[in-house]
């Protein structure tokens, strides 16, 4: 479904700030695989999925998703086959577009946008019905402009607009990092609802270490731009948190950054 | 009055451009000055050679919207800032305004003892130029324009092109082209622009290379005192607000010439003033509280920050996707 064969990625090359973000990265996700991404700061994380969806550029290596090599296709090219999730609850929608209209652009991610309606009755219903799940009472709401909801509501509506359209990968980048615990509890029970529903091949990027191992069926870690531990569902079922916090003390050797107990 | 009227309808045209790049695309689009002038002028020239008066206005449109998209390029392509890119490409229409009109003005009155045809001529001749029968023509053009952009923005090419202004990481993440959806509402802008020249040029008699100067803050003048009138709550009603702006702002403009607060030469200044009072009323919260108090307190929703488009080096897209800088948290 997706492979990345050898991506490296270097940030100022030439310069005193050189920063080898990625190294010679290999990975494969197969159909419906929902790998969860650990690593300190900087480990690398968030340029894994940045040069995924094309955000970035890549040095070396190639990007294959669904047997198409995207390497050198700019991000707005790639939407068609991949839908994002960000960090920040505002990155993901249209703060004056409301809430029916954010979705019709979601509706027709990677579709050529031409001179049809944007948000007609039948795409309305559907829309409701698709807000429902989320069972946040945004479907009697669909003329509220999204810049008027809670960052929660923005980032559970950000997620349903990334998954509605069945995208061949769904990328999630520290998505409830930025919510309050319940709030971001929500947002992860929707997220794994949604991808067992629609069999999505899913990566999401998290600093919190419970949940890369109670969440989806593969676990990589990663140091330094290396991907330097996977483990498959068997092995993610036997490993505890402090198995993680020692796998992690020993690459590094030192104390693990306080933040991944959070 | 019924001129003032005719006016306002006339560069409601314009208003109606600036609306789609300074408040839609989010975008300091300073093309309009050349742009109006380039619609005027080559409208005025072809007029003037006995051109089809209705195939010279549309003439007009077309010269205005090649003007949007020289800026959508320079900013789109080169990477050049907004407000530099359309600073670029209407200092340089000041030349090419000069040679499609071979000079510094063209006459569209009479020429061998003919007259010039233009849109205007037949009421011109029957007499009806400042009537009310006028305004009620040229009120028509400008509301089918204005459901033409209340449309427009409501197809999903529309939608695309508010999240571009709107949130653009959102919008390419979503598939959207940036580049292309800020190189045709460029062009629809000043193409409206380059219309609405066209009409003036023959409304006034005349093209001038000066004409366009200080345009775009009639424009945004316009877009203002109209939001400010009917509210951004709906799309229809900014739209339509705009139309409303323009014609209110030009009334505001002959009265004080007509009552000797101003003299003709004050215009620019006044201009000025006025976009400078409505940013601080539509900017300082306190003011905007009591406005809001008394246009009635019923919208739930907070009134829009009326914010200028940002003036400073920053690209309207952030950083470029190839850009290491752009890299966070890797």
């Amino acid at each position: 479904m997706l492979s990345l064969t050898g991506v490296s990625k270097t940030f100022f090359p030439g310069t005193a700030n050189e920063r080898r973000a990625l190294r010679n990265i290999w990975l494969e996700l197969a159909e419906g695989d929902f790998a969860t991404v650990i690593g300190s700061n900087g480990a690398g994380k968030s340029t894994l999925l940045n040069v995924i969806a094309g955000s970035l550029s890549t040095d070396d290596g190639a990007i294959v998703i669904d047997d198409r090599d995207v390497t050198k296709l700019p991000a707005h090219r790639r939407a068609g086959l991949l839908a994002r999730v960000f960090q920040d609850p505002q990155a993901g929608t249209s703060p004056h577009l409301t809430i029916e209209q954010n979705m019709a652009i979601a509706l027709t991610r990677g579709a050529r946008r031409g001179l049809g309606v944007g948000v007609g009755r039948k795409r309305r219903s559907a829309f409701r019905e698709e807000l429902e799940v989320l069972g946040l009472g945004l479907e009697s709401r669909l003329k509220t402009r999204v810049g008027m909801l809670s960052g929660g509501q923005r980032q559970a509506l950000s997620l349903l607009m990334a998954s509605f359209t069945h995208p061949r990968l769904l990328l999630l980048d520290e998505h409830t990092a930025a919510l309050d615990p319940a709030r971001a509890e929500l947002v992860t029970e929707l997220t794994v609802k949604v991808v067992a529903e629609t069999n999505l091949t899913a990566l999401m990027v998290t600093h919190n270490m419970a949940q890369a191992l109670r969440v989806g069926n593969r676990l990589l870690m990663m140091h330094e731009g290396e991907i330097i531990l996977e483990l498959d569902a068997a092995q993610k079922r036997r490993t505890t948190v402090a198995d993680l916090m020692d796998r992690f003390t020993s690459v590094r050797g030192q104390l693990a950054d306080r933040s991944l107990l959070s | 009055m019924e001129a003032a009227i005719e006016q306002g309808l006339i560069f409601a045209l314009l208003a109606l451009g600036v609306f789609l790049t300074y408040r839609i695309l989010n975008f300091a689009d300073l093309t309009v000055d050349g742009s109006f002038t380039t619609g005027g002028g080559t409208a005025a020239i072809l007029m003037y050679n006995g051109v089809d008066p209705y195939l010279g206005t549309l003439a007009g449109l077309a010269a205005g919207a090649a003007a949007g998209l020289i800026t959508g390029l320079l900013h789109t392509k080169l990477r050049i800032d907004p407000l530099l890119a359309s600073i670029l490409t209407m200092i340089g229409l000041y030349s090419i305004n000069l040679r499609i009109m071979r000079g510094p003005n063209v006459g569209l009155n009479m020429r061998d003892g003919q007259v010039i045809e233009t849109i205007f001529t037949p009421l011109k001749q029957a007499k009806l130029m400042a009537s009310w029968q006028t305004v009620a023509i040229l009120a028509a053009v400008a509301l089918a324009f204005t459901a033409a952009i209340i449309w427009f923005l409501a197809t999903n090419f529309g939608l695309a092109t508010q999240a571009t202004g709107d949130n653009p990481q959102m919008a390419v993440a979503g598939g959207i082209s940036t580049d292309w959806t800020k190189i045709v509402t460029l062009m629809i802008s000043n193409g409206l622009v380059g219309l609405s020249g066209a009409i003036y040029a023959q409304f006034q008699g005349f093209a001038d290379v000066q004409m366009g100067i200080g345009l775009i803050l009639v424009g945004l003048a316009s877009v203002i005192v109209g939001n400010a009138i009917l509210g951004t709550r709906y799309m229809a009603l900014a739209v339509l607000g705009v139309v409303v702006g323009s014609v209110v702002y030009r009334l505001i403009l002959s009265y004080a010439i007509a009552w000797e607060i101003a003299a003709a030469g004050d215009m620019k200044l006044i201009s000025a003033l006025l976009v400078v009072v409505a940013l601080v009323i539509s900017q300082n919260e306190t003011i905007r509280g009591w406005v809001g108090k008394i246009s009635a307190s019923k919208s739930p929703e907070a009134p829009e920050p009326l914010t200028a488009p940002e003036l400073s080096a920053q690209p309207a897209e952030g950083p470029t996707p190839l850009d290491p800088s752009s890299a966070k948290g890797a």
